[in-house]
């Protein structure tokens, strides 16, 4: 017998150009306890056909990072205060809120998190397609909209798009809404798909199939995916970059296997080592990193992560540490790489 | 062993007057179908309304003082008023027949509640709908003064508004509106805050629709159920303030047969004859009841959670 997994193959990978370029973006809330520093110079760049994984911990700042890319970080509280954002070439920052109705959707567009609440249950799946069909193929006649809908809902994998355009959200199952919500997600063609841990509310099957349609997707459209996501696992099978946020920064990045092979920063290392193991039969308690971390409208001056680090030495508290990185691009903000790696960037904090 | 008090037991036919099968038919009859209040509904507002000027047995401000008082048809008359059949429910002290202006008070009721109803639930409906989507200031300026329209006295407001203007049927329904529009403001903002948390609005925007957009085609049709039942809820106690500002003098001017105005000429015979103030009085509270089991048959109907599929 053969089973899928054999049968299944991994799309070919075409990575090409970068595509969107964020360089020190920083997103402030003013709330009455103080600035907030949900998203604090943070530097990334994604290339077509690319996918970069965003991990850490909740409250860490990474949805912030998706809405701020957006420039749909919730007003009035949130201001993204300064950096740039530049989509194929274009700081987005720099457009106006008009403008940025026809970025949206067009050239970025985000999957959210739970499938249950991202459909309008008023209205049938296909003319909540329509809809946005309607304003990214502005002029084409009715027709041949719909049709554009069903052909869409049929790469995300939908069975019998023809009659699942008349369904009521209420009328699906959640990985099927989630799937539709992928569909309407791509249905303009984006240059950047941010993912905000779109697999959360699937169980593991679905969210299994579920990741292999937005491979094959990316590999037909060439869209740049950022993928937010606490789950270690499916960075593993999704991503091919991964950057690791803990309170508001990326401590480190790098291209998945050697950073899952050789974690640089402590709290890359902990994050690891609290991911339960099925290979290892130790039967000691799972590990978990002590304390809390920094709130983030108070923040420690020197590495956010030293009050919890086991190897901290009074240079951590002082001074925020130096983005270090070696030959291949792995980099990491700790100051034990110190000699080992090459210094490529200074403290921001 | 566990043979004992058999639990797959069917269990026994009531007999049809035992009490849990009365409150079945009791259930069925005045809550799960609408034949109660459709009836009444129909019977005193709707037909009365639309068929006054042609059904009406006698022209609603037709006075004739030979006859004033005629008790109802039913009730005993004396020698000198006998009761007749043409006059079912009796005259008021000018002579003019009751059941004709009662119909005929049932074209102001239906009128005055639906204009007001149509103007209060179209602005109160926009500033909730403006005022829970953006929120910031533009919500605390209209909050507070929706707070300020709710923290007056209604009757009191009313009255000021009517000497103002001068009583007319037209003040009758810009005072019921202006008393009305900050209780939909009230309730829609609470459901928009609600529905705007919801993914769709935030993929709505991902996906590049503007607010105004969102607000007519993503939040609206998600509070129209609200709405709905808010609406009919309401006609109730339009009908009520409307009566309440009629009896008051603020409502309807004389000789138009509102309700309200022919229950007020009966108070000064209220010992002598009951029926001038209690028939218009019937009126009102039936079509109130009856408004008010529509609202609650709606809402049930509307909620997606207590319908079966």
């Amino acid at each position: 017998m053969t089973s899928t997994a054999e049968i299944y193959q991994e799309p070919e990978k075409k990575i090409g150009e970068v595509v969107l370029d964020v360089r020190d973006l920083r997103t402030y809330l003013y709330t009455k306890w103080g600035i907030t520093k949900a998203v604090d110079g943070l530097s990334f760049q994604v290339r077509e056909g690319e996918t970069l994984g965003i991990v850490g911990e909740s409250g860490c700042g990474k949805s912030m990072t998706a809405l701020s890319l957006l420039r749909l970080a919730p007003k009035p509280a949130a201001r993204t205060v300064s950096g740039q954002i530049f989509l194929d070439g274009e700081d987005i920052l720099e457009r106006s809120e008009s403008d940025m109705r026809f970025i949206r959707g067009q050239k970025i567009s985000m999957i959210l998190q739970d499938p249950m609440t991202s459909l309008n249950p008023v209205y049938t799946i296909g003319n909540q397609m329509n809809e946005a069909l309607g304003l990214y193929y502005k002029g084409e006649e009715s027709k041949s909209i719909k049709r554009r809908a069903v052909d869409i809902l049929r790469k995300m994998g939908v069975a019998a798009p023809e009659r699942r355009v008349l369904d009521y959200p209420h009328q699906m199952s959640g990985g099927m809404k989630q799937r539709v919500v992928g569909a309407m997600a791509i249905s303009g063609t984006p240059r950047v798909l941010i993912c905000d841990e779109p697999t959360t509310a699937l169980d593991v099957t679905i969210q299994a199939q579920y990741l292999r349609l937005l491979k094959q997707v990316q590999a037909d459209t060439g869209v740049a995916i950022i993928f937010i996501t606490h789950d270690m696992g499916v960075v593993a099978k999704m991503c091919d970059r991964v950057m690791v946020m803990y309170a508001g920064k990326i401590v480190e990045t790098g291209d998945v296997r050697p950073l899952f092979k050789n974690p640089s920063h402590p709290y890359t290392k902990a994050l690891m080592a609290s991911v339960p193991s099925m290979e290892e039969s130790h039967v000691d308690r799972l590990y978990s990193i002590e304390g809390q971390p920094p709130a983030l409208f108070d923040l420690p001056v020197g590495c956010r992560f030293a009050n919890r680090c086991e190897f901290a030495d009074d240079k951590c508290f002082a001074e925020y540490p130096p983005t270090f990185a070696d030959e291949d691009g792995h980099t990491a903000d700790c100051w034990r790489l110190e000699g080992q790696w090459k210094r490529v960037a200074e403290a921001t904090a | 062993m566990a043979t004992e008090g058999n639990v797959l037991a069917l269990p026994q036919r009531l007999p049809w007057y035992s009490p849990s099968k009365l409150k079945h038919y009791f259930t069925i009859v005045f809550k799960d179908y609408p034949v109660v209040w459709l009836t009444i509904l129909f019977v005193v507002l709707i037909f009365p309304a639309v068929t006054a000027p042609w059904t009406a047995p006698h022209h609603p401000l037709k006075q004739q003082l030979s006859i004033r008082l005629t008790a109802p048809v039913w009730s005993a008359g004396t020698e000198e008023k006998p009761t007749s059949w043409s006059n079912i429910l009796g005259t008021d002290k000018q002579g003019r027949d009751i059941l004709s202006r009662v119909m005929h008070g049932s074209r102001i009721s239906l009128m005055v509640s639906l204009s007001a109803l149509a103007i209060g639930g179209t602005v109160g409906t926009t500033l909730g709908l403006v005022s829970g989507y953006f929120g910031g200031w533009v919500d605390h300026l209209i909050m507070r003064i929706v707070d300020v329209f709710l923290a007056l006295p209604l009757i009191l407001m009313a009255l000021v508004l009517v000497a103002v203007f001068g009583p007319s049927f037209y003040t009758a329904i810009g005072v019921i509106s202006v008393l009305l529009w900050s209780r939909y403001t009230r309730q829609i903002r609470a459901e928009v805050l609600s529905i705007k948390q919801m993914d769709f609005i935030a993929r709505a925007k991902v996906a590049g629709a503007s607010n105004t957009r969102i607000i007519i085609k993503h939040v609206f049709p998600n509070i129209t159920n609200t709405l709905i039942v808010l609406g009919t809820l309401q006609v109730g106690t339009v009908i009520l303030l409307e009566a309440t500002l009629s009896f008051l003098g603020a409502g309807i001017p004389r000789p138009n047969p509102a309700w309200g105005v022919m229950v007020a000429d009966g108070r000064d015979h209220i010992a002598s004859a009951w029926w001038i103030a209690v028939m218009p009085g019937i009126a009102i509270m039936m079509t109130v009841l009856s408004m008010n089991m529509m609202g609650d048959w709606l809402r049930d109907r509307l909620d997606p959670k207590l319908r079966q599929v």
